[in-house]
């Protein structure tokens, strides 16, 4: 694969961005996680299931459409799915898991809907499901890049805000934080984290980028940042073992991330447990 | 416009949904102070401090901090706060004692900046004030329920705030670490001339400490100084808390026990 990838520009693509989001989905993975939201990013893939479903329905038929990159209108419907989670979140203030059905489904409603008007399943939804190798563009990885760029920025320039944030957000408060911009803010980047990565790991499969590597950090770190340099190492690893296995078995890299990041978390519980045996 | 008082209520109500649970809260607690607030459960204690840090907006009346309304004080971090419910807080969180202690920093330190090296001696003289040193480094959801406390009561102090305010903070703290607990207080108070709100049950104690007392029972019964509330006959605390209570009437300074192991 490694003389592959110098020889094949759609390897080079799909092997940057994977290392790209290998960074950036363990690496709000890792506020996720603790801040008990992983079942949010499951919804918010879903929702970018139907924006890419009405993306590819678009092309197919209307003309004008016809080089939009599917990227575009499943990032507009995840950050505004996770918009939408707010709203309801603050509807239902006692039943705020509530929200999470409530889009996950209208989600998967609106993506089934497209999907039949375009006529069913062909490759193209098949790799935004379940993530490809040969399907990634340059254009998708300038934008995949545009959105790490971001997202790191932010993540660095408001570490100890968002650290704040997912610890205690009362005290947060009480120390004069604006906890609902924040919170905004972390969201908007979980929507498109969530987009960026689609494209490798496949809607299906992303939530799970952004938490497994994190549950594998935290079986062995000490501390916050260590375990976001476990995660972002975890994720790293479980990224590069997946695209070179589904490379040379021909598999979807969605499937063989999902589970080299979870043999890699076995291997830190195993780890954990041995160290704990031995002292 | 300046004011020796640290924090005003004037008229101040609140309501969370139908009933008042503070109606006509006038409180000062002048600069300086170490107040005890007593009630009993659901007398509107937490709900006032909530209103005084700004977590809840007063229905009616006005808070005043420092000399300036609430809606334009912005020093927020010249205010350090230990909730009551500060170690319900997700216990397999992944923080480090250095790193939940760093982060009472984060207002001072300013928007976009990172808490680095320079200011980590601040940082390790708080964990030291409460005795927690040994464990720096130990994740947060490793130590006791008491151990636990006294890192928050660290990093409410980090800032070197002027005022304190203390939300039932020596709950599961055991009575040895208590004692050195209120000594603390007393230290921060006297030496360091931090202003100090302590909500609390255990009247006994605290009136060899504090300076003020406020009863409040969703209006304030009683405002003033420690040697006027002590001349508050018994039965009329009792009737006020709805059941008995006998205080420990002992001279300041006598009760204290000697300090061995862990000081606060
Ligand atoms: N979030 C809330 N929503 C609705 N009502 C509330 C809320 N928090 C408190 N209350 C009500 O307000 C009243 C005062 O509560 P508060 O927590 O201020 O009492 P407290 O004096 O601190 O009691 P305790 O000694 O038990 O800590 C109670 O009757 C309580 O039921
Ligand atoms: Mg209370």
């Amino acid at each position: 694969m490694i003389q592959a990838i110098f020889q094949y520009q759609f390897l080079q693509n799909a092997f940057l961005t994977g290392l790209i989001i290998g960074v950036i989905a363990p690496l709000l993975g890792a506020f996720i996680v603790v801040r008990r939201l992983s079942l949010i990013a499951d919804a918010l893939s879903h929702v970018t299931l139907s924006g890419i479903a009405a993306s590819l329905f678009l092309s197919k038929s209307f003309a004008a459409f016809n080089g939009l990159n599917p990227l575009w209108l499943g990032m507009g419907f995840s950050v505004t799915g996770s918009l939408f989670i707010e709203r309801l979140r603050s509807v239902y203030k006692h039943y705020q898991e509530l929200a999470i059905p409530i889009i996950l489904s209208g989600g998967i409603g609106v993506g089934v809907i497209f999907i039949s008007l375009a006529d069913g399943f062909n490759t193209d939804l098949f790799s935004y499901l379940f993530g490809s190798v040969s399907a990634v563009s340059r254009s998708d990885l300038w934008l995949i890049l545009g959105i790490a760029v971001t997202v790191i920025s932010i993540v660095i320039l408001l570490y100890k805000e968002l650290f704040l944030l997912s610890f205690d957000e009362e005290f947060g408060k009480a120390s004069g934080l604006s906890t609902r911009i924040l919170h905004l803010v972390f969201m908007v980047m979980v929507a498109l984290v969530i987009a960026a990565s689609m494209r490798i790991v496949g809607i299906l499969l992303v939530s799970s980028l952004m938490t497994l590597p994190v549950a594998a950090a935290m079986r062995i770190a000490r501390g916050f940042k260590q375990t976001i340099f476990f995660s972002i190492l975890f994720g790293e690893l479980a990224v590069i073992v997946g695209l070179f296995s589904a490379f040379y078995l021909d598999l979807a890299p969605g499937g063989t991330i999902v589970i080299s990041s979870i043999l890699l978390l076995l291997f830190a519980i195993g780890l954990k447990n041995w160290q704990s045996v031995r002292n | 416009m300046t004011s020796s008082n640290v924090i005003e209520l004037k008229n101040v109500h609140y309501r969370y949904d139908r009933d008042y649970v503070l109606t006509n809260i006038n409180l000062t607690v002048p600069k300086g102070a170490f107040l005890g607030i007593v009630g009993p459960n659901g007398s509107g204690k937490s709900t006032m401090l909530k209103i005084i840090l700004g977590l809840l907006k007063p229905r009616q009346g006005t808070v005043i901090l420092f000399g300036e309304p609430q809606a334009k004080f912005r020093d927020r971090e010249r205010i350090g706060y230990v909730s009551q419910k500060a170690n319900a807080f997700n216990t397999g969180f992944p923080a480090t004692v250095y790193e939940v202690v760093a982060s009472g920093l984060t207002k001072k330190a300013g928007l976009f900046k990172m808490i680095g090296r320079k200011r980590k001696p601040q940082i390790e003289k708080a964990i030291k004030a409460v005795g927690m040193e040994d464990f720096m480094n130990r994740n947060i959801g490793e130590l006791s329920g008491g151990q636990q406390q006294r890192v928050f009561i660290a990093r409410a102090i980090v800032s070197e705030p002027d005022v304190l305010i203390l939300d039932e903070p020596t709950v599961g703290v055991d009575s040895k670490n208590v004692q050195t607990f209120y000594d603390m207080l007393e230290r921060l108070n006297k030496q360091l001339s931090i202003t100090l709100l302590l909500v609390t049950h255990d009247i006994g104690t605290i009136t060899s400490k504090v300076t003020h007392v406020a009863c409040l029972n969703n209006s304030i019964h009683f405002h003033g100084s420690t040697k006027d509330f002590e001349q508050v006959k018994d039965n009329e605390l009792s009737q006020f808390y709805g059941h008995e209570v006998h205080r420990l009437h002992h001279d300041h300074g006598h009760h204290h026990h000697t300090e061995e192991g862990t000081s606060l």
